[in-house]
């Protein structure tokens, strides 16, 4: 147990280093544009939990201001990724819809495939 | 009254400019608006500017929340001139605007294109102006997403391809620096930049924060197209419209580029930097990497979109460069160098644009002797072409000049020939374009061209004009530069 | 003539420096009518020449006009100031402006070049760059006039547009600009930074504030930084810029350009360096080996060259070395003669470019092995060359003469033998390469009329005038050289 409190300690970032990795090599190694995307949710997601994971105290309540309460969770973390998930919806919303049309014009959304595309009309 | 709110109001005026120009469906009304906002904006960025050159330092609470809480918006000499470089360029351009997005862009789309421009626009600023770590993030992804925008709204299908694979990049990009972000926020438990600079100045320098240093410096380095970091930028660029590639490839990364000076010069404070790890070395590399690898790209470019496209990853190449020495003559010449990449950027784009306009290629092999035909918008692109060089009498000597003088302060005379040496495979880049466009005789299809339309070419003649101006009188600019440095490295902020 | 109608030695110098530009602005607005535009070049170069004799009055009653300083930013400006040297050199660029804009007209037209608009335009350019060069008070301001005059003449070297110019102006725009930036600017950056300024000053700024090998890397950078000097091995240029129209050889590389360096190299050695701090630190002697190496070589070179105005190129790249050389003997007397040659090789260097500009007017010969007999179709114009040529190589009764009898004298005066050999072979070489075109133009057969040699006589007369002008100044200046002479010794305080 020695060996693993120093992991289990800090769990809540082994689970976000695991899921912005996850999410960075699903970005670099799928071609399709779609699954692209997907990893790329996930890394943005990994920040999410890197924000609020820290901001929860032991033994804190909600920040409501109440009485006999003396240990309040720290608010600004939700605060900030409320706004984050915001811009993490409307970046995949984009590229969502980018692939939409690049789907339209070229016939595929593999990126080899339009790659070659590319190579035989220019 | 209005004064007191200069701070805010620079964002607010391009945000809802852009938001009236999504209701129209008329291009020439939204574009009307978003003249109206860019003017707007640049009389109070020269309103703001002025306040500052006056008073000093401004702090302005948003919704009168008094930070390290609140949203504090600060404007000092450095983002002063940052503000002042992108509402210059986004006022300049809109003449051309109008007549460039009306050939290149469909009816129904024009309209989206003034709103992209315009909330591009309103992020910028909203980077330069706050004063946040995080509300930085948010305008960094206003930005990014309406320019991923523009650039899909280019004429070829390649430019969805650029649009998306630069959405990868720069959404990468942005969240490295918000997990940065997030890492410091754990340390100090602070977002603003005074805050966070007051508490990094007495927290030790531990490896947690070495790790935010290296996030914040990878994801800025992505947005700023830090070589080898810069593989999105040529494809975005070429396949921009021409609009918001002069737009961008004046503005975009500089106003990173000035992010990354705050963290460094600001936030962490130069002289944690400094510590074990060698940060400024690795930079130094990289910067000299990008001054020869990506001019010497550019050199065997074809499309003359990407040849500058390749020249701008150089020229952000000195920026850095002059970051990593580290010292106030080197940062005056990167902060100068700002403004004079834009004002040259910007009118080479411009003219090539032009070019576009008349033509419909940007290719150099289609462009035989175009400057016989179209003088004016090639005699900018040879001004451009100086500046990009570092001839004397352009901006691009003075950039240069402190960058060598610099070099020479530290003893690195070896920098100081490698930066002239560099410069000088910019005469190969630049001739090429020259020799094709002025010395080939027009081929059948150039030949029947006429010089592109006034509005196309009153831009083009202002910036080119401004490359020049300030390359003989510039104490405006390296005098705003060289105060702007002083204040950055006595760690004010 | 002193004071005349500008009072101020200051307007006429600011006038000095406008007029050319002007012309430039003027020259296209009347693009359409072609005597016109050659009234407006002839007008100011009339202009320009009368301003700088008025200035060159002024300095030689020991005046230094100058203008109010452009401040670039703090601690870089553009200053303008004359200087003796500098006023020598004006004067001969002006001068030779006037022969030579008649010169271009009868050429241009007589071979119906195009673009003539352009070229007029750049020519003024050009032109002026040079009275900046010539003005300048400081290293910066040297520098920005040199990058000007560099990039003002490129497009004179491409003028044909085919792909030899087009490759020759790679050369002249590569070679120019990398020298330049990669040595010169550096060497002017750092000797800012070691001298705490670019002024240049009598005596020197560097003089007691860098170490002897630090006077020797500075002087290497400058030497070599200053392509248009042309010592070997930056001299390639000169010969590619060869396939430019012959005004542009004859004004611009055998006066303004190739002057242009020397002058800047005189210049810096004398106000920057210092002749004495120079001497005395020990580490300039290697100049005086590259210049004469440079000497001995080119000529060698030019001996074999069956091209006109390419063995005229090469010759100009000997006579600079020989400037160079003089100011690399580092006595005053030899400076002064540097200064002199200056003034000499121009007028002559200009005379045998005129001349091989109207033998290709009139006969389309390009080569020396076509020009057998020439001399009695052609007889002004082989007279006018031969005239040249004996100043070339440094004959009595010609200027060439004069600035030769001053650096020997130099050189023997503190025993410098190997510039004094130097002086002699190249001598003797010279006469080697331009003796024997006199004599086959003058004494040989001419071929017999066909069709592709069709008869033919003199040039078309503004060619023939010109030449015969600069000809005579030739021999003038050998009997009167009162004037560059004063300026030459005012420059080294000998008056």
């Amino acid at each position: 147990m020695e060996v693993l409190q120093p992991i289990l300690a800090h769990f809540n970032h082994w689970i976000t280093i695991f899921l912005m990795v996850a999410g960075l090599y699903v970005v670099v190694a799928r071609g399709n544009m779609i699954k692209k995307l997907i990893g790329l949710s996930l890394f943005q997601t990994s920040v999410y939990l890197l924000y609020i994971s820290p901001g929860k105290i032991l033994g804190g309540t909600a920040p409501i201001i109440g009485d006999n309460i003396e240990v309040y969770s720290n608010p600004l973390p939700h605060v900030l990724i409320l706004t984050a998930i915001v811009v993490g919806v409307a970046t995949l919303a984009l590229g969502l819809g980018l692939v939409v049309r690049i789907n339209e014009v070229y016939g595929t959304i593999e990126e080899d495939e339009i790659f070659t595309q590319e190579d035989d009309d220019e | 009254m209005i004064s007191h709110h200069l701070p805010v109001l620079i964002v607010l005026v391009p945000l809802f400019g852009a938001l009236l120009s999504a209701l129209t469906s008329r291009g020439s009304v939204s574009w009307g608006i978003a003249l109206i906002a860019m003017v707007t904006t640049l009389a109070a960025t020269i309103g703001l500017l002025s306040e500052v050159l006056h008073d000093g330092v401004i702090s302005y609470e948003i919704g009168g929340w008094a930070p390290p809480i609140g949203i504090e918006y600060r404007v000092d000499l450095a983002n002063a001139l940052v503000i002042l470089i992108v509402s210059t360029i986004a006022a300049v351009i809109m003449p051309y605007a109008r007549v460039s997005v009306a050939k290149e862009i469909v009816e129904d789309q024009q309209a989206w294109f003034y709103t992209m421009y315009q909330l591009c626009v309103a992020g910028l600023i909203g980077i330069a102006v706050t004063g946040d770590a995080f509300n930085a993030f948010v305008f960094l992804e206003v930005s990014s997403l309406a320019t991923y925008t523009m650039i899909a709204l280019g004429q070829s299908r390649r430019s969805l391809l650029s649009a998306y694979q630069y959405l990868i990049m720069g959404t990468i990009g942005a969240t490295f620096y918000i997990i940065g972000v997030g890492l410091l926020l754990t340390i100090t438990g602070t977002l603003n930049f005074v805050d966070l600079a007051a508490r990094i100045a007495v927290t030790p320098y531990d490896r947690a924060m070495l790790t935010a240093l290296a996030f914040i410096t990878v994801g800025i380095g992505l947005k700023l197209a830090l070589f080898p970091l810069h593989v999105w930028l040529p494809n975005a660029y070429a396949k921009a419209p021409s609009t918001g590639t002069a737009l961008l490839a004046s503005t975009a990364t500089k106003v990173a580029v000035y992010l990354l000076i705050r963290m460094y010069f600001s936030v962490f404070g130069i002289d944690n930097i400094i510590g074990d790890f060698p940060v400024l070395e690795l930079l130094l590399v990289l910067s000299i990497a990008a001054m020869f690898f990506a001019s010497f790209v550019a050199v065997f470019e074809r499309n003359v979109k990407r040849l500058l496209a390749y020249s701008s990853v150089a020229q952000v190449g000195y920026m850095i460069l002059g970051l990593s020495m580290a010292t106030s003559t080197a940062l005056t010449g990167t902060l100068v160098h700002l403004a004079n990449h834009a004002l040259m950027k910007g009118a080479a784009f411009l003219a090539i644009g032009a070019v576009a306009y008349q033509l419909g290629s940007v290719s150099l092999e289609k462009m035989k002797g175009i400057g016989r035909v179209m003088p004016v918008t090639m005699g900018c692109f040879v001004v451009a072409g100086l500046s990009l060089i570092g001839v004397p009498g352009t901006v691009g000597f003075i950039s240069k000049y402190y960058l060598v003088v610099a070099a020479f302060e530290k003893g690195w005379w070896w920098l100081a020939f490698m930066i002239v040496a560099s410069s000088l495979i910019a005469v190969f880049y630049v001739g090429r374009v020259v020799e094709v466009a002025w010395f080939s005789e027009p081929d059948k299809k150039t030949s029947e061209l006429k010089e592109a339309p006034l509005s196309l070419l009153l831009p083009t003649v202002v910036l080119a004009a401004a490359c020049v101006f300030f390359g003989v009188d510039a104490s405006l600019t390296a005098g705003l530069a060289e105060a702007a440095a002083k204040a950055l490295f006595g760690g004010s902020l | 003539m002193s004071g005349g109608i500008f009072p101020e030695g200051n307007t006429v110098m600011a006038l000095t420096l406008i007029v050319p530009l002007i012309g430039a602005v003027l020259i296209p607005l009347f693009r359409k009518k072609p005597n016109m535009r050659e009234t407006v070049t002839l007008i100011t170069a009339g202009v320009l020449f009368d301003l700088v004799v008025i200035l060159a009055d002024k300095v030689l009653n020991g005046g230094v006009p100058s203008l109010p300083p452009l401040e670039v930013f703090a601690g870089l400006e553009i200053r303008f100031e004359i200087e003796p040297l500098g006023m020598l050199f004006a004067l001969v660029a002006a001068t030779l402006w006037i022969v030579n804009s008649i010169y271009s007209i009868g050429y241009m037209r007589g071979n119906n070049e195009p673009r003539q608009t352009p070229f007029y335009i750049c020519f003024a350019v050009a032109i002026f760059a040079t009275l900046g060069i010539a003005f300048a008070a400081n290293l910066f301001t040297l520098f920005l006039f040199y990058e000007i005059l560099t990039l003002s003449t490129y497009p004179l070297v491409t003028h044909k547009g085919n792909d030899d110019a087009k490759a020759a102006g790679r050369v002249y725009l590569v070679l120019l600009l990398a020298t330049s930036m990669l040595l010169l600017l550096p060497a002017i950056i750092w000797t800012g930074a070691l001298a705490g300024t670019m002024d240049f000053a009598p005596g020197g700024i560097l003089a007691g504030k860098v170490s002897p090998a630090m006077m020797g890397v500075l002087l290497f950078l400058f030497v070599y930084g200053i392509g248009k000097a042309a010592v070997m091995p930056v001299h390639f240029w000169l010969p590619a810029a060869m396939v430019a129209p012959t005004p542009v050889s004859a004004l611009l590389h055998a006066v303004a350009v190739v002057k242009a360096g020397v002058f800047s190299v005189v210049k810096v050695v004398v106000y920057i360096f210092g002749v004495d701090a120079l001497r005395e630190a020990g580490t300039g002697d290697w100049l005086a080996y590259v210049a004469g190496f440079t000497v001995i070589v080119a000529s060698l070179v030019a001996l074999r060259q069956d091209n006109l105005k390419k063995r005229l190129a090469f010759s100009t790249i000997s006579q600079l070395s020989y400037v160079v050389l003089a100011t690399a003997i580092l006595t005053p007397i030899s400076l002064v003669g540097a200064a002199m040659h200056i003034a000499a090789h121009a007028v002559s260097k200009i005379t045998l470019f005129f001349a091989a500009g109207s033998i290709y007017t009139a006969a389309h010969l390009t080569e020396i092995s076509q020009l057998n007999g020439i001399g009695r179709r052609m007889p002004w114009t082989m007279t006018a060359f031969a005239i040249g040529a004996l100043s070339m190589i440094g004959l009595p009764p010609t200027a060439g003469f004069l600035g030769k009898w001053f650096m020997l004298t130099g050189a023997v005066e503190t025993s410098q033998w190997v510039p004094v050999g130097v002086i002699v072979l190249s001598t003797l070489l010279n006469a080697a390469y331009f003796l024997p075109i006199i004599y086959n133009a003058f004494f040989k057969a001419p071929p017999k009329a066909d069709k592709h040699h069709p008869a033919h006589g003199e040039a078309p007369w503004p060619i023939v005038l010109a030449l015969t002008a600069t000809a005579t100044g030739t021999i003038l200046l050998f009997f009167f050289p009162g004037v560059p002479l004063t300026l030459a010794e005012m420059m080294m305080g000998m008056r």
